[in-house]
């Protein structure tokens, strides 16, 4: 879901960020800002902090919003998904910007995802292609995504349900599959009625055994507290 | 020290139409006042701390409750001369001054814009100055404090528009700069930087420092003021990030103070509860909502055992407010995210009393529950603000409640997202395994929805913390294989390492207090 852009990145990146640690309160950063929206829409990398710390200027000078930005901000944090970067976007737009088509349709489009109607969010994006094709990348992380909450919830998927999922289906599928069982660890089984079961790899989630007792593990600076009487 | 502290205010410019104070006459310096004022500037010299806090905190208040009850200090010209017009003295004095004036009378236009030119001079003396003061956190915390609050409240004040007068318009066109957003953030962010107090703190965790074991005093001939400053901006810059609705960026401006030690944050009772109370909302919009019921939980538990000891102080029903505001919020965290074990007793059996029969009904998730959820989130929110100067064109509009309606219609939106949870849930408690088809059949949708909705339960219990990780608040979890649902109950976990951890503490201080007594 990459969130922050390598320091290895071009110049330009590495100083943004800088600005945005160090000077953040400035309107002279704005058009600074916007081209690393764009830029981070180009190279498909993604920073939150920054898009923030635009929202937050265009919500001091309302007059300098580029509603195209904000857009692709947008999409860039749904791609961010499952963390919650969109609401974190919205609470920073104004209403009535809101409640402009663009970002109507986007707002859709998260709340498909946000509640697991995935065939719903497809058929929606297929519509919407020109917000979505804007910005490379998206598919493939809306499908990440989509993968991660399925290996939250399911130990073996049935093939049809994993297709509507990631809106991949016949040999294109098959390939997916095959791709996924060789690098991360996928097992094709046959299922006893429905075509096949996908085994998604063990996580503490969908195998609760797994789950480390993490409640009972004790910090070490809490341990610290007691060296002096240990000692 | 300093000339003379150069202000144009002229007796009577106070607008007496707004106010009854018959007979308020700025110049006329009462005994009590000069006497106060001469100490408290004495006590400054010779950096006199606990004098300083005792005359700050009692004196003022009681002088203020006898003689000022709703009318102004004397002004700062008529005290000046008692203590050598002292220029930072006066602007002390000044700031003083006028929290005394917000906390008991409505500021005129023109006295918010004279409040903020005092901050800007005095934020410069710290800033830009060596001062050698040591002042009582209180004071320091109390500065920070007041700062954001009258820079709320003019954001609140200037976007009534409505029933502006010509004067106050104009007024408000030519002092453009008076609390604009970015002269109060970059000086917070100012204190942070140059007193370095993150670099301090950082540096106290390898032992190379000492700020939080001498509660951010200075005990070799310093000042504590820029440094003290500099921490509590900290909290400052999340409190304004939270009236933004930027919760990310204020949790970020919180992250080099460790709450879950003790620390200068702890030192005054307003920081704390201030810190706490922020910190918590911000991770209530983040859809934290274990991260926050967690520090509801200490603060409530921790205000419920010493709101005692400040029943006489000036902070006790700011106090008294924010733990209500906090009950609320933690029904809100516990009625989204249902946790058995998280809340003390004593504050569990508070809650109940106080919210026990809405918490019921919010987790009914109909239309009467959203109109609680609204009821709650109002009465203990944040007093948002549009950061934004208004625009003088247009007819004239009341856009004060903007910001809050849509952080409002934000949070519900999440609630309704919900919605269909608290169904799945009481299914799952029932059942250990049940079918796909079977389920859908109970809840009456089909299985498409009921997948859905199961994701839904999945996504929204698996928050994304701070680090990126996914982190499980599901009291009540599932795995599907392939069209059979297994329930999970996770079952609540001793926490030994925390209980020995405490009983060591424990009888270690029993046998240092049993050798005490043996020596005597």
């Amino acid at each position: 879901m990459g969130r922050e852009t390598p320091k290895q990145q071009q110049q330009v990146s590495y100083t943004v960020e800088q600005l945005v640690a160090v000077n953040p309160y400035n309107p002279d950063i704005v058009p600074e800002l916007e081209n690393y929206v764009n830029e981070q829409v180009s190279s498909q990398t993604y920073s939150l902090d920054a898009n923030l710390c635009l929202l937050r200027l265009y919500q001091f000078e309302p007059e300098r919003m580029s509603t195209q930005i904000v857009a692709r901000i947008l999409v860039k944090a749904l791609m961010a998904m499952p963390a919650p970067d969109f609401s974190l976007c919205l609470f920073l737009i104004p209403e009535r910007v809101q409640m402009e088509e663009q970002f109507k349709t986007l707002i859709v489009l998260s709340h498909y995802l946000e509640t697991g109607r995935f065939h719903q969010f497809w058929d929606e994006a297929a519509k919407s292609r020109h917000i979505v094709d804007a910005v490379p990348g998206f598919e493939q992380a809306i499908q990440t995504y989509a993968i991660h909450v399925l290996s939250l919830s399911y130990q073996k998927i049935p093939r049809p349900v994993l297709a509507e999922a990631i809106n991949v289906e016949g040999l294109s599928l098959d390939k997916f599959l095959e791709h996924q069982a060789a690098g991360s660890g996928w097992i094709l089984e046959k299922g006893h009625v429905r075509g096949q079961l996908i085994v998604l790899p063990r996580n503490e989630f969908n195998h609760p055994e797994l789950k480390k007792s993490a409640t009972d593990t004790v910090p070490l600076e809490h341990i610290t507290r007691i060296f002096p009487i240990l000692g | 020290m300093a000339a003379n502290y150069d202000y144009e205010e002229a007796p009577g410019t106070y607008d007496d139409a707004n106010r009854q104070d018959l007979g308020y006459d700025p110049n006329f310096v009462p005994d009590s006042v000069k006497s106060f004022v001469v100490h408290l500037y004495r006590h400054i010299r010779e950096k006199n701390v606990y004098e300083i806090h005792q005359m700050y905190e009692i004196s003022f208040q009681t002088l203020s409750d006898r003689l000022f009850k709703d009318t102004p200090w004397p002004s700062v010209d008529a005290v000046a001369h008692y203590v050598d017009n002292d220029q930072v003295f006066c602007l002390l004095y000044r700031e003083m001054w006028f929290r005394h004036l917000y906390a008991r009378l409505s500021p005129t236009l023109k006295q918010r814009i004279d409040s903020w030119d005092n901050y800007c001079c005095l934020f410069q003396v710290v800033l830009h100055r060596v001062v050698n003061m040591q002042l009582p956190n209180q004071w320091l915390w109390d500065m920070v404090d007041e700062f954001v609050y009258q820079f709320q409240s003019f954001c609140q004040y200037r976007a009534k528009m409505k029933n502006k007068t010509e004067q106050e318009i104009a007024l408000l066109r030519q002092f453009d700069q008076a609390w604009n957003v970015y002269g109060v953030l970059n000086y917070l962010q100012a204190f942070v930087e140059k007193s370095n107090i993150i670099q301090i703190l950082e540096q106290e965790k390898e032992g190379g420092e000492q700020f939080t074991a001498t509660d951010g005093y200075d005990y070799s001939g310093g000042s504590n003021v820029l440094k003290v400053l500099g921490y509590f901006s900290m909290v400052g810059l999340l409190r304004v990030h939270c009236l933004l609705g930027d919760y990310q960026t204020g949790l970020k401006c919180l992250l080099p103070i460790d709450i879950s030690q003790q620390g200068v944050y702890t030192s005054v009772i307003g920081s704390h509860i201030a810190t706490i109370y922020h910190y918590g909302f911000a991770n209530l919009m983040m859809r934290r909502y274990v991260e926050a019921i967690r520090e509801f939980n200490k603060i409530l538990l921790y205000i419920y055992k010493t709101k005692q000891y400040h029943q006489k102080s000036p902070q006790y029903e700011q106090i008294l407010k924010k733990n209500e505001q906090m009950y609320a919020l933690l029904a809100i965290c516990l009625s989204l995210c249902p946790q058995a074990k998280l809340v003390d007793e004593t504050v569990n059996s508070q809650l109940r009393e106080k919210y026990g029969e809405k918490m019921a009904r919010m987790q009914r998730y109909d239309d009467e529950a959203f109109a609680i959820y609204d009821e709650l989130f109002s009465y203990a929110c944040p007093k948002f603000i549009t950061p934004s100067a208004p625009s003088f064109e247009e007819p004239l509009v009341n856009y004060n409640q903007d910001a809050y309606r849509l952080q409002l219609k934000l949070f519900l939106y999440e609630v309704k997202q919900q919605q269909l949870l608290s169904g799945v849930r009481t299914f799952l408690k029932v059942y250990s395994t049940i079918s796909l088809g079977k389920l859908a059949n109970y809840m009456e949708v089909d299985e498409s929805t009921l997948r859905s909705i199961l994701f839904t339960y999945k996504h929204k219990t698996h928050a994304v913390d701070s680090d990126g990780k996914i982190i499980s608040n599901a009291d009540l979890d599932f795995y599907i294989d392939d069209d059979m649902i297994h329930v999970v109950e996770s079952k609540p976990v001793k926490r030994y390492g925390d209980y020995f951890l405490r009983q060591i503490v424990k009888l270690e201080g029993v046998i240092t207090d049993m050798d005490r007594v043996k020596l005597e």
